[in-house]
């Protein structure tokens, strides 16, 4: 018995000390080594940038204020990047409840002088439910549908023109058919800049 | 709803398709044979044993002393992830300038992750440095894993042996789970998931000046290697702490698909090696079938659930069905990209595996829709369950399953030809019973002493109690994920971990339960394969009960639930169903 445990510690010493470096630095080293060789703009983040500098991620979301962007979802976080957590709303909670309320008439009240007919009803669930990661790169198309009459009016656009734009950055189904659908905030303010700059 | 679900039987007519595959392979990888990777990997297997002083040609162990390297080993490397975590301030890939967080979470983390539940207190982001991370986490998401793995392959190997007392060789075992199977389908799965965007480097967190003129800083680091073996191996600790939400660690609907697949893969596939193993592949289908129904169950109450909205948002006036361009349903925790069906989806496959990777706020779950995640955990993770460990321990339910059955009809319960005795069902009882009892004295605990109160996040009422029944729950069962509220760890100047505390009750209780409710069964499971080994076998005669049909899979299913329901079903109601049931706000 006691032999036998000796051998175990001595195989464990060796098998700890030859994993750890095996799997916990050779694996993840090699793997960022042909990462950065083959996918360097995926491995490090997906940046877009706009006028030569970069100014986000494809795939995270940040904070759009004003009339003359489309806004992201709201965010339990403020959008960060590097302290990311749950909004933990929950299901029968009346601060939930009071969240989504202001949510709902804030949105009616930017959109509404736009869009005349908007109704609370109108207002699709993203627009007005905190995302999990709180950086949802994603808004709903009907969401985005909603948002550009606004965007026209302000950026002096016509409603063909925004609704093109927004096809243009749509992530449509991965292969067709997994996920949802979503229109990517960001790079969508950023064709709108292009297209029409506010200066 | 139909695109859903469209959806869903897309995923599971895949995951069915390579249970047959998956399953052979790993058999060939049980029992020492060649694989089509032995050329690659063979002489690199045979370097480790010589490296370790395993003899591949060995007699083998008996259980007894397959559970001691066993012991030795989890042993080993909990000190070692201790002192990795204790020693953040002087290691290399640390751009961030991290130092240690307090002793009791570094306790519950270590536990946490040796046992493979992953459960976690910290935001990786924002409290570990990479080296933490890379050598201290993923290391012990392979380990851990295939440790469980190993489990599974001698509770078989004890369940098949006509002759002898041997289990297999814990080593051989463990080589070769890593060599064969975790790590070339993390190589291969990283690297996919990095061409689709998950992120994979070593630099500093980047600082952003945003289109409107904001700044946004973008934490970075090595993800895509961790999130393959995480996913792979039901392991389901984030690099993130909003985990596979996070579109660094999950960025498309294709990553969300292959992650779930990479999830359930080995803990299906496991039930074709054990007919395989056991030589009647319909063995191996009943037990499949039985998780597959208790699974299916899940997945569409949660979905119909949080299609369906929560009482919080219909009082806000907001409409939650579906229209063109919108999912409609209950969107807040979710993401747009993922939308409900693979929220509910995903939800499901986390919670009947162990993993516990999340990519929806649990706490924000409807009612009815979160009773799912809290059912499938009172079901002791047999419904597929992590891999190896729920193979192991629905073969234990299977056995419950066989002496009730044998007592029901009158006949000495009999698995596979072999008698099944007090000694055997005395140690079934002991490892189906410990985690539930481990669950409900912990949770109790907490919610009885003033001690619990600091970590509730929703407070004294029904979703306070879910948050804390919901922690030990996932902690006993090694799942891992969180009703995300419940706390032990404060850091209020995020991030780094200048000025962060534990809450020491937490993080020791939660320790000691992950490690009791690992370790315990697992010593049960192996004695259990040893008392099996070497039994005699009896021809099956007419007054045999027959463990692979219909009946039999019925009889599983009702045992599972029975057994789930009683220990669990009174917790259950006063938490999520007390939510469902009511259009109340609290």
């Amino acid at each position: 018995m006691m032999q036998g445990l000796r051998k175990d510690l001595t195989t464990g010493v060796i098998a700890l000390v030859a994993m750890t470096i095996a799997l916990g630095l050779v694996y993840p080293l090699a793997i960022t080594g042909i990462s950065q060789v083959f996918f360097s703009g995926s491995a490090d983040g997906s940046k877009v940038s706009y006028d030569g500098k970069v100014v986000g991620s494809h795939l995270i979301g940040q904070e759009f204020k004003g009339k003359a962007y489309f806004h992201s979802r709201p965010s339990a976080t403020g959008y960060s990047g590097n302290v990311t957590y749950f909004g933990n709303e929950g299901p029968n909670s009346v601060e939930t409840r009071e969240e989504i309320r202001e949510e709902l008439k804030a949105y009616v009240q930017l959109n509404k002088p736009y869009d005349h007919s908007l109704t609370r009803e109108d207002v699709p669930v993203d627009a007005v439910t905190q995302s999990a990661s709180g950086v949802d790169p994603d808004i709903s198309e009907a969401n985005a549908e909603i948002q550009a009459h606004r965007i026209a009016a302000v950026r002096h656009l016509s409603l063909g023109k925004v609704e093109e734009l927004i096809s243009q950055n749509t992530d449509s189904r991965s292969l067709g058919v997994l996920g949802e659908p979503g229109v990517n905030v960001l790079e969508l303010n950023i064709a709108l800049e292009e297209e029409a700059p506010l200066r | 709803m139909l695109e859903g679900y469209l959806q869903i039987a897309l995923f599971i007519a895949v995951l069915v398709a390579l249970i047959k595959p998956m399953g052979i392979y790993l058999a060939r990888v049980f029992n020492g044979e060649r694989t089509f990777l032995t050329p690659v990997l063979g002489g690199v297997e045979r370097g480790t044993y010589r490296l370790l002083r395993v003899d591949p040609d060995g007699e083998g162990q008996d259980w007894k002393a397959y559970a001691r390297s066993l012991i030795v080993f989890s042993l080993l490397f909990w000190i070692l992830l201790y002192l990795i975590l204790r020693t953040q301030g002087i290691q290399p890939f640390n751009p961030e300038g991290f130092h240690s967080g307090p002793w009791d979470l570094s306790f519950n983390t270590t536990s946490s992750f040796l046992t493979n539940t992953n459960w976690q207190f910290y935001g990786g982001e924002t409290t570990l440095t990479y080296f933490a991370q890379m050598a201290g986490l993923a290391v012990q998401n392979f380990v851990s894993a295939a440790v469980g793995i190993a489990v599974v392959a001698a509770l078989i190997r004890g369940i098949v042996a006509r002759s002898g007392k041997s289990l297999g060789n814990f080593w051989q075992d463990i080589v070769r789970i890593i060599l064969y199977v975790l790590l070339p389908i993390s190589v291969v799965g990283a690297l996919f998931l990095v061409s689709q965007g998950v992120i994979q480097n070593l630099s500093h967190a980047t600082v952003i000046h945003t289109l409107s003129g904001g700044t946004q800083v973008l934490a970075q680091g090595p993800v895509a290697s961790q999130e393959a073996i995480k996913e792979l191996g039901t392991n389901g600790g984030g690099f993130f702490n909003v985990n596979s939400a996070y579109p660094f660690e999950n960025s498309s609907g294709l990553t969300n698909f292959f992650e779930m697949l990479l999830i359930l893969v080995i803990p299906a596939g496991l039930t074709y090696t054990y007919g395989r193993m056991v030589g009647s592949q319909r063995q191996g289908w009943a037990i499949f079938s039985a998780m597959f129904v208790l699974f299916i169950i899940g997945v569409v109450v949660v979905y119909i659930a949080e299609q369906h909205g929560t009482p919080a948002e219909h009082a806000a006036g907001l409409h939650t069905t579906a229209f063109h361009g919108s999912t409609g349903g209950n969107m807040e925790g979710k993401e747009q990209r993922f939308g409900i069906a693979n929220s509910s989806l995903w939800t499901a496959i986390t919670t009947v595996t162990s993993c516990g990777a999340v990519n929806a706020a649990f706490e924000s779950l409807s009612g009815i829709g979160g009773a799912v995640p809290f059912s499938n955990l009172g079901y002791s993770e047999v419904v597929f369950g992590g891999v190896g460990t729920g193979l192991y321990s629905m073969l234990l339910y299977v056995l419950l399953a066989v002496f009730i059955g044998g007592l029901m009809v009158g006949r000495t319960p009999e698995y596979l030809g072999k008698k099944i005795g007090a000694r055997e069902i005395k140690l079934v009882s002991l490892g189906v019973l410990f985690t539930p009892l481990a669950v409900l004295l912990s949770a109790g605990a907490a919610s009885a002493t003033e001690l619990g109160k600091r970590s509730l996040y929703a407070g004294i009422n029904p979703s306070g109690f879910s948050e804390n029944l919901y922690a030990y729950l996932s902690q006993a069962n090694n799942n891992g994920s969180a009703w995300a509220g419940y706390t032990g760890f404060l850091q209020p100047h995020a991030p780094g971990n200048v000025g962060a505390y534990g809450i020491t009750f937490a993080n020791l209780l939660g320790g000691f339960v992950m490690v009791t409710a690992r370790y315990a069964p697992i010593l049960f499971v192996l004695a259990v394969a040893g008392a099996l080994a070497g039994k005699k076998v009896s021809p099956a005669g007419l007054g045999t009960m027959r463990t692979d049909n219909p009946t039999f899979v019925f009889l599983l299913i009702g045992i599972v639930v029975l057994v789930g329901a009683l220990t669990f079903f009174p917790a259950i109601l006063l938490g999520p169903i007390a939510n469902g049931l009511t259009s109340r706000l609290f």
